[in-house]
């Protein structure tokens, strides 16, 4: 077997890479909670892994996810990763012709081109088994170094991309990324300059760049050739020394919270291994600025997901940077890595909090509250949107339903908004007592108004009755012909809030509704991409200006089709957009409430 | 040869603009997008401070116009030109005015209450504006409205869709609270034996008889003040409205029934003005009403010559005020028809 | 201030000169929307934790501006951050970070309150 000492860094780094990356998954792994280490037991044997390699191949080879939010960003990266991927597979089976062994040590396919000159494969000679190899190979280091050219000039010129602004680097990610730049365009003049100097063994482009470069540069020998086989092995080897350290620690990273989340673990509230594996997976490619509203509407531009996950791997973390956000899901919803973004921005604000205590020894629901086969809970802001609740007992009433409305008299938070203030212990007291109350009535279903109820009720109150918001009860009514309608019909359009839509997906229910009784009219942004009103409870301290800039943008989305009515299904949308909204905001209830026909009293029959 | 202007606006500070003008020897053209004279002034039934009845005050208005303007009713505007110093206004039915110099009195409209949903207007039946207690009143029907009330306590809320930034109108309308307390004092006259509230923040009692006004009602009449906003009302099954509030004065959150609740409604930019003033070039302030040249010294003049504004669409004043507003401009524009821009 | 076991709350003046105001003006620093309050009382009114107790966000902000901290620790632990108070507030005061830059104030400065 050959040998020759140029091939230590590579070798070195590659041994350095290894061991680290090991000892830091196996820490991963040991910090789990005893829950989530179940879940991995007798991986191997799962067919969750096929998943993973599945999803793996897709996402961090293919990078489908970006490639349909930013098609030239998607190139870039998957002509790295993908390309350089196919560079290592065909390598390898390119060194076992020439080898004629199954097994070759790490560095000898990579820098097969300095141990074989094969004088008798010609570089267009492609119908050969070696030919094919050769010339393949050639292809995909351009494929690489095209991405290397977009990479470039996305740092310049990020605006090409679609990007409002690109990402900030610290040193060590200086460091790799001059290395990662710099390892293919070594490789193709190591490459050119050996087969310039032999005259054989290159391929289409190598060995005609190199024959140039031979002409060009008479000097030329084996021996320049030689130093840049020494760079490119250098490159390669300070690379893998750095990436752990650098923002290519995403690389990965990603692979192990594919295969992770494959076996159902995820980033929740509280801190654990797995949200410093989702931060570490963060490629930085800036999906999130792009999206995120408080960029796009009020200008600001250093507090998206991107940057609040790199102070927190720097250890930075800064009260402004972690609050000053919507928590509306947008970059979650966006983000080709599947970062958990919202969880991570609560559990950074709980570690903030934990030691400040809340008191809710005044909630004591003493007396059982009276039974009933369902409980309506409007929630604390339908108390300021009075139409709402009064829609559905409408609906209620008309529907014949024994129900119990729970907060008729007095608004009890849910523990939500406590939740997002990264309060869990304080919102889990807050929950507990809830439960009793909900318990006590015997209830079947819990229908609530408010999407933020919903939310938690459904996530977190762990109860044995069915919970539905409002818009799947009322459609479920509908469905069983207890409620009869009547078309009301007008132009309107449909907002999803948050907490309802991408928070808990439901989306077709208030569609269907909607359809049922009016016209709806097709919106650009809509279902899991729709804005954010800007009333977020999740925004813990913008001002009212930043707030209005917001929710006036939000509005835009729906002003400018020829709706009538704006349809929501959540009071706290339905609050904020008022103020700025031209249109009159209805919630869906209102809507159906306004539907029913009214009964005449002494004779029964329907009227308009 | 005479000069030529034209008031848009038949409200009070359009017609006594318009009468002013008329007087002072110049041609004047009246456009009304309504079918009649008058404004917001038909709808009240009495002003403060000395409830003289507001069909007098319309009497005085109407009699200025005499042969001498052409009024023109039932009209909107189209468009507005202008060259060589002469604007020509077009109608919607394709008519076309011109005249030597413009007068924008296109007025307010009120702040629709159903925007401050907490409250209730337009959802419970014994929430209304103090607009429609106007409206009762000229039209005799506030019988009707106390029908079948047992306890009769009235509650009155200030500043509903003034001083809130909620809904987006951070200004005081300064009028609402002389009109609560005189409201309080004519429901005091028709029911001797209620209970009547006023919540309040502030009670801006600026003008001359106001404060004597509020004292009044407070001696001779028991009118009860709360200093608190309030923050939602809720109905009860019997159709009384549960309003809740904050006591500040007694730092005491306070619940309490009230047979009817009357919100006091503030003044807003009407969309009408907004237009005209967008088609004009005219600048609007923060509040959103439109600005003269100089507060002080211009309270008339625009940036734009021959272009003048009276009344209400500069921000909430009281009737008497707007007809000084529109003295102060009928001179201004007087002067520029004679002198030119001065 | 000094306690012997147990306060008298009534009857007492607002020692403006021997108040500590280190607390509002760290509150103030963070989060200058406190200043605008006109003190209607809607966000008091609105309190869901007011219900139940006699907890009001107005009054213990008002009492904070004049420097008065007493209870302050065992009062804002009522709160349940719902942010209704601050979706009533006529001003735009942000109200639920008053609550959560109090919390973080008590434990920046160790007030022993």
């Amino acid at each position: 077997m050959t040998f020759n000492l140029f091939v230590l860094p590579f070798i070195l780094g590659l041994i350095f890479l290894v061991v680290v990356l090991v000892k830091k998954n196996r820490q991963w792994i040991r910090l789990m909670s005893t829950d989530d280490r179940k879940k991995l037991k007798g991986w191997y044997r799962s067919p969750k892994i096929l998943l993973a390699l599945k999803e793996i191949f897709f996402e961090s080879l293919l990078h489908r996810k970006m490639f349909r939010r930013n098609p030239l960003l998607g190139y870039m990266h998957m002509s790295f990763a993908f390309g350089w991927f196919l560079l290592i597979l065909f390598g390898n089976m390119e060194s076992r012709i020439y080898s004629g062994l199954w097994v070759n040590p790490p560095y000898y396919p990579i820098f097969l081109k300095f141990f074989i000159h094969d004088k008798h494969v010609l570089p267009f000679e492609i119908f050969t088994v070696p030919g094919f190899f050769r010339f393949s190979m050639d292809l995909l280091l351009m494929f690489v170094l095209s991405g290397l050219v977009l990479a470039i000039i996305k740092r310049s010129r990020s605006k090409w991309f679609g990007l409002t602004k690109t990402t900030q680097h610290h040193f060590t990610d200086k460091v790799a990324i001059t290395c990662l730049w710099l390892i293919f365009p070594m490789r193709l003049l190591a490459e050119c300059m050996t087969a310039g100097a032999y005259g054989y063994g290159g391929g289409f482009i190598t060995q005609h760049v190199g024959n140039v470069l031979a002409f060009l540069w008479p000097l030329n020998d084996k021996s320049i050739a030689y130093g840049f086989w020494w760079f490119y092995s250098l490159s390669l080897g300070i690379f893998f020394v750095t990436l752990p350290y650098s923002r290519y620690m995403h690389i990965p990273t990603e692979v192990m919270l594919i295969i992770y989340r494959n076996f159902g673990i995820k980033a929740g509230k509280e801190q654990s291994p797995i949200h410093e594996i989702e931060i570490q997976s963060c490629p930085k490619c800036g999906v999130c600025i792009d999206i995120c509203q408080m960029n796009t509407a009020a200008g600001i531009n250093d507090i998206q997901a991107v940057y609040f996950l790199q102070s927190v791997r720097n250890q930075q973390v800064i009260d402004g940077l972690v609050n000053r956000c919507l928590v509306c899901g947008r970059c979650e919803e966006v983000c080709p890595v599947g970062i958990h973004t919202d969880n991570q921005r609560i559990s950074q604000r709980n570690s903030f909090v934990q030691l400040q205590k809340q008191d809710y020894s005044y909630l004591n629901h003493e007396a059982d509250p009276q039974k009933a086969e369902l409980i309506y809970f409007a929630g604390c802001m339908s108390h300021l949107t009075p139409a709402i609740p009064r829609a559905m007992t409408k609906i209620l009433d008309a529907a014949g339903v024994n129900y119990l409305f729970l907060d008729e008299d007095r608004s009890v938070c849910c523990g939500r908004p406590m939740m997002l203030a990264g309060k869990l212990k304080q919102a889990e007291e807050l929950i507990e007592r809830n439960k009793k109350s909900i318990t006590g009535s015997g209830a079947k279903t819990l229908v609530t108004s408010c999407p933020i109820c919903y939310r938690v009720f459904r996530e977190e109150y762990g109860l044995d009755i069915r919970v539905l918001h409002h818009t799947q009860y009322l459609l479920e009514l509908i469905k069983k012909g207890k409620l009869p309608l009547q078309t009301y019909f007008r132009k309107v359009a449909y907002h999803d809030p948050c907490d309802l839509g991408r928070g808990s997906g439901i989306l077709n229910e208030p569609r269907e509704l909607v359809r049922k009784i009016a016209d709806p009219v097709a919106v650009r942004d809509e279902a899991k991409d729709a804005p954010c009103c800007g009333g977020s409870l999740g925004l813990l301290n913008a001002d009212r200006h930043e707030r209005d800039l917001i929710t006036k943008e939000a509005l835009a989305n729906y002003l400018d089709k020829d709706a009538e009515l704006l349809v929501t299904a959540c009071p706290l949308c339905k609050k904020t957009f008022a103020k700025h909204s031209p249109l009159e905001v209805v919630d869906v209830a209102e809507l159906v409430a306004a539907a029913i026909p009214k009964v005449e009293k002494e004779t029964g029959e329907l009227v308009n | 040869m005479s000069k030529t202007a034209i008031i848009i606006g038949g409200g009070v500070a359009g017609m006594e603009t318009a009468g002013q003008l008329n007087r002072l020897g110049i041609e004047v053209v009246l456009i009304e997008k309504q079918a009649s004279l008058g404004g917001h002034l038909k709808n009240w039934d009495r002003l403060f401070p000395d409830r003289r009845e507001s069909q007098e005050v319309f009497d005085y208005l109407e009699k200025g116009m005499n042969d001498g303007i052409s009024l023109y009713l039932n009209a909107t505007i189209s468009d507005i030109r202008e060259a060589g110093g002469k604007f020509t206004v077009i109608l919607e039915d394709g008519r076309e005015l011109s005249s030597d110099a413009l007068v924008l009195a296109t007025g307010y409209d009120l702040f629709d209450a159903r925007k401050k949903e907490e409250y209730g207007f337009g959802i419970y039946d014994n929430v209304i504006t103090s607009a429609e207690l106007e409206e009762f009143f000229r039209n005799n029907k506030q019988k009707n409205l106390f029908e079948g009330v047992q306890s009769k306590r009235v509650g009155i809320v200030h500043c509903v869709g003034s001083r809130d930034e909620k809904v987006g109108n951070l200004y005081c309308s300064k009028l609402c609270c002389v009109t609560g307390v005189k409201q309080a004092i004519e429901i005091r006259e028709l029911m001797p034996d209620a209970e009547i509230f006023c919540f309040y923040m502030d009670l801006r009692m600026f003008d001359r008889h106001f404060e004597e006004m509020y004292y009044e009602a407070q001696e001779k009449w028991g009118i009860r003040f709360i200093r608190g906003r309030l923050s939602e009302a809720a109905e009860n099954p019997d159709h009384t409205i549960l309003v809740k509030v904050e006591d500040t004065l007694t730092g005491l959150p306070l619940k309490m029934k009230v047979d009817l609740l009357i919100l006091l409604v503030g003044f807003v930019p009407s969309p009408e003005t907004k237009r005209l003033a967008g088609m004009l070039g005219l600048k609007e302030g923060d509040d959103r009403f439109l600005c003269p040249s100089d507060e002080h010294l211009l309270p008339n003049s625009t940036d734009h010559p021959g272009v003048f504004l009276a009344g209400t669409l500069k921000g909430p004043a009281s009737i008497a005020a707007t007809i000084v507003d529109a003295r102060a401009a009928a001179l201004q524009v007087a002067e520029y028809l004679v002198n030119g821009e001065r | 201030m000094k306690s012997f076991g147990y306060t008298i709350t009534k009857d007492r003046q607002i020692d403006y000169d021997a108040n500590d105001r280190r607390l509002i003006e760290y509150v103030e620093g963070i989060e200058p929307s406190i200043r605008i309050c006109m003190e209607c009382g809607s966000c008091s009114a609105t309190c869901t934790a007011g219900h139940f107790t006699d907890f009001s966000i107005r009054r213990l902000h008002t009492l904070l501006q004049r420097g008065e901290t007493l209870h302050l620790r065992k009062e804002i632990e009522k709160c349940m951050l719902c942010g209704k108070c601050q979706l009533v507030c006529p001003r735009g005061v942000n109200l639920r970070n008053l609550i959560l830059i109090i919390h973080q104030a008590l434990d920046k400065l160790h007030h022993d309150l």
